[in-house]
């Protein structure tokens, strides 16, 4: 019995899906209309979503090329801008050697990241300056865990004072008439320097416009004396990171003489550094999709005044359909699959148009940007999820007129015209 | 003794415009059996098509009952009712009253599918209907591609769909022109010959209503007389 009426239910939805797609077609415009909310919408969400997903996923990968066992010691900023830039309390090379010499603590690398003026071929502009350290583990480390390499000329050596190397996107610097090659002379803050090698592409945008050089170079040309922006911890391989950090915290809370929780620095992880940004993005991402959201809802309330409009003008149709055998539940169910119909077609547009709509985003940032941060990413469950939540918001639109048209007598609908 | 398939048992009928009460049907009483072709007559606000919807079970008396075959229709519920009306009547309309947007065969399959009859039998069953209404050649036009007669052949055709006990047809020549609406006529009367459906028709005209074995004088929402033919 009961298997009776579900493939009864079964067959009549079918049936009414076709009358539902036929309806629509024979109102194509208006259906066309009416899906536009829907559409923009669920293309906001979806593109949104899979961008903020794609830089997640990027940053994720750039961090962990960094690994888990790193540890990184900034002082506390009081604005943003690159770590160490406005600290109260920059970290020092006494900083440096405590860390060194704390438990656990393999190496340190220390860098500095400046904001400089470089004038080359009577052209000014600036760029962020970032140094490697003058001692050779240190060195190594970092350019093993950044993958740093060569593409055209050679390293800058230790000790070498006036030589830099440049990020691959000074090969087309847009402020320069010609790109920068190696052998040119160009100044930083007015003193001269000499081009010996041109990164490789590194992925990350910000290391691709930043031009490298020794701590001891950059120190002489600003007076930098002994702060350090970042230090950068290699942990020895059996301990325990979360341990070490906390050794580091405590040595360096006796040197710079402040209380716990009171810290002037801050000491992370390079998995709790990638686990707050990450948190960052998701916060961003929500606040959009939260906006996008408004789209759909309107989108939405579109649904119910097109299906509220489309009761009152077949009202006759309903009272026919009733007077030769249609029960309120049917005329429900006919006026339901049609509005979650405009509501579903709606959201198959917008899946395909919020696709389109963040790898173009992503094609234009990596080309115009060189940036390889912003990719685009659709996981199965943000397409299935637009989908059904389309369906959904159709369906819940078009509810209250729906029912009004099951509620109309046969006699009155009939009588209608 | 046929059985009754419709009765209706003093039934009144009232509407409210404003302050005025307007009764349609003041107290209303009328047998209809199984294999009989009644015709109903009466001056224009009578009260025949208020009848006729009671009769057909899309409207309720304000006072009285209604029976279809037997079983009191305010004790119904709401599917039950639109389900036994589907099966056991059909109804043809003066204007017609056919769905736009879908075809002439559409149209007769609708009813079939409310009362989930499968695919392959609705699609043969239409072809038969349609051909015994003479339409086969035009079963994929939509209303608005089809004469007056057409359409009202249609209609004939979707109110034979379930093989209804009763045909319930309001003025079914009313829109149409005399050639058109005798054709109409001697469908129902085929209908009503060959395969025995009980017929109730309302018409103006005297000619009509005289194929009919029985007419039902209205006047003031009351049976006036009752004229037997033959
Ligand atoms: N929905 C309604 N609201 C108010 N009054 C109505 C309604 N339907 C019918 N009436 C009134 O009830 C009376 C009977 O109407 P009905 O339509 O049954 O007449 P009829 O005999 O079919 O007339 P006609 O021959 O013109 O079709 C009329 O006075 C009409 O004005
Ligand atoms: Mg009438």
């Amino acid at each position: 019995m009961y298997k009776i009426m579900a493939s009864k239910l079964n067959r009549r939805i079918k049936e009414y899906f076709m009358l539902a797609v036929a309806n629509l077609f024979h109102r194509k415009l208006r259906s066309w209309l009416t899906m536009i909310g829907i559409f923009i919408g669920i293309a906001a969400v979806v593109s949104l979503i899979s961008l903020g997903q794609g830089m997640k996923d990027a940053i994720f990968s750039q961090f962990s090329a960094l690994g888990s066992d790193n540890i990184i010691i900034q002082a506390k900023q009081a604005t943003f801008g690159p770590p160490g830039s406005s600290a109260a309390n920059p970290l020092t090379k006494d900083d440096r050697n405590i860390i060194k010499k704390s438990r656990g603590v393999e190496l340190v690398a220390t860098r500095l990241i400046k904001a400089v003026q470089l004038d080359f071929d009577k052209k000014t502009f600036f760029r962020y300056a970032a140094t490697f350290p003058d001692d050779s583990d240190g060195r190594n480390f970092l350019i093993e865990r950044f993958k740093f390499k060569i593409e055209k000329g050679r390293f800058i050596e230790i000790g070498e004072k006036n030589k830099i190397i440049v990020g691959q996107n000074y090969a087309a610097e847009p402020v320069l008439d010609r790109e920068l090659r190696v052998g040119d002379k160009l100044s930083i803050n007015k003193k001269e320097v000499e081009i010996v090698g041109i990164l490789a592409k590194t992925g990350n945008p910000q290391y691709d416009r930043t031009i490298f050089l020794n701590e001891e170079a950059l120190r002489e040309i600003i007076n930098l004396e002994d702060r350090i922006d970042i230090i950068i911890a290699k942990t020895s391989n059996e301990e325990d990171v979360e341990q070490v950090v906390e050794t580091i915290k405590k040595n360096l809370r006796n040197h710079r003489n402040v209380e716990k929780d009171k810290e002037d620095f801050e000491v992370q992880t390079s998995q709790q550094l990638i686990s707050s940004l990450g948190t960052i993005l998701t916060i961003v991402t929500a606040v959009l999709v939260g906006i996008a959201m408004i789209s759909i809802i309107v989108g939405g309330v579109g649904i119910t005044n097109t299906m509220y409009t489309a009761v009152l003008e077949r009202t006759k149709e309903i009272g026919i359909m009733k007077a030769i055998g249609a029960r309120n539940s049917d005329v429900l169910l006919i006026f339901l699959m049609e509005s979650g119909l405009l509501g579903i077609v709606g959201g198959i547009i917008g899946v395909c148009l919020g696709i389109a709509l963040s790898k173009t985003v992503e094609i234009i940032a990596a080309n115009a940007l060189g940036s390889e941060l912003i990719k685009a990413s659709f996981p199965p469950v943000l397409i299935i999820g637009a989908l059904l939540f389309s369906f959904l918001v159709g369906a819940i639109s078009g509810t209250s007129p729906a029912i009004q048209a099951a509620k109309l007598k046969p006699v009155d609908a009939l009588n209608q015209e | 003794m046929p059985e009754t398939i419709i009765e209706l048992n003093n039934v009144w009928k009232t509407y409210y415009m404003g302050n005025n009460e307007v009764h349609a049907l003041q107290g209303i009483s009328l047998k209809v059996k199984k294999g009989e072709f009644v015709a109903i007559m009466g001056p224009s606000g009578s009260g025949k098509s208020t009848a006729m919807n009671m009769i057909g079970c899309l409207d309720v008396p304000s006072k009285g009952e209604v029976y279809l075959s037997g079983k009191d229709i305010m004790n119904m519920s709401e599917s039950n009712l639109a389900q036994v009306r589907g099966r056991k009547i059909g109804f043809i309309f003066q204007k017609f009253n056919l769905i736009n947007t879908l075809t002439a065969k559409e149209n007769v399959i609708l009813p079939m599918i409310l009362q989930d009859m499968t695919k392959q039998e609705r699609e043969l069953k239409a072809y038969e209907i349609l051909k015994l209404v003479d339409l086969t050649d035009r079963m994929n036009h939509r209303p608005n591609e089809l004469s007056g007669g057409q359409q009202q052949r249609v209609a004939i055709a979707r109110s034979m769909a379930m093989n209804p006990e009763v045909i319930l047809a309001d003025e079914p020549t009313g829109n149409l022109d005399s050639k058109s609406g005798s054709t109409v006529i001697s469908f129902l009367k085929k209908l009503h010959k060959e395969k025995g459906t009980t017929i109730v028709m309302v018409t103006h005209d005297e000619h009509i209503a005289h194929n009919a074995e029985r007419i039902e004088y209205i006047k003031d929402g009351k049976i006036e007389k009752v004229k037997h033919n033959k």
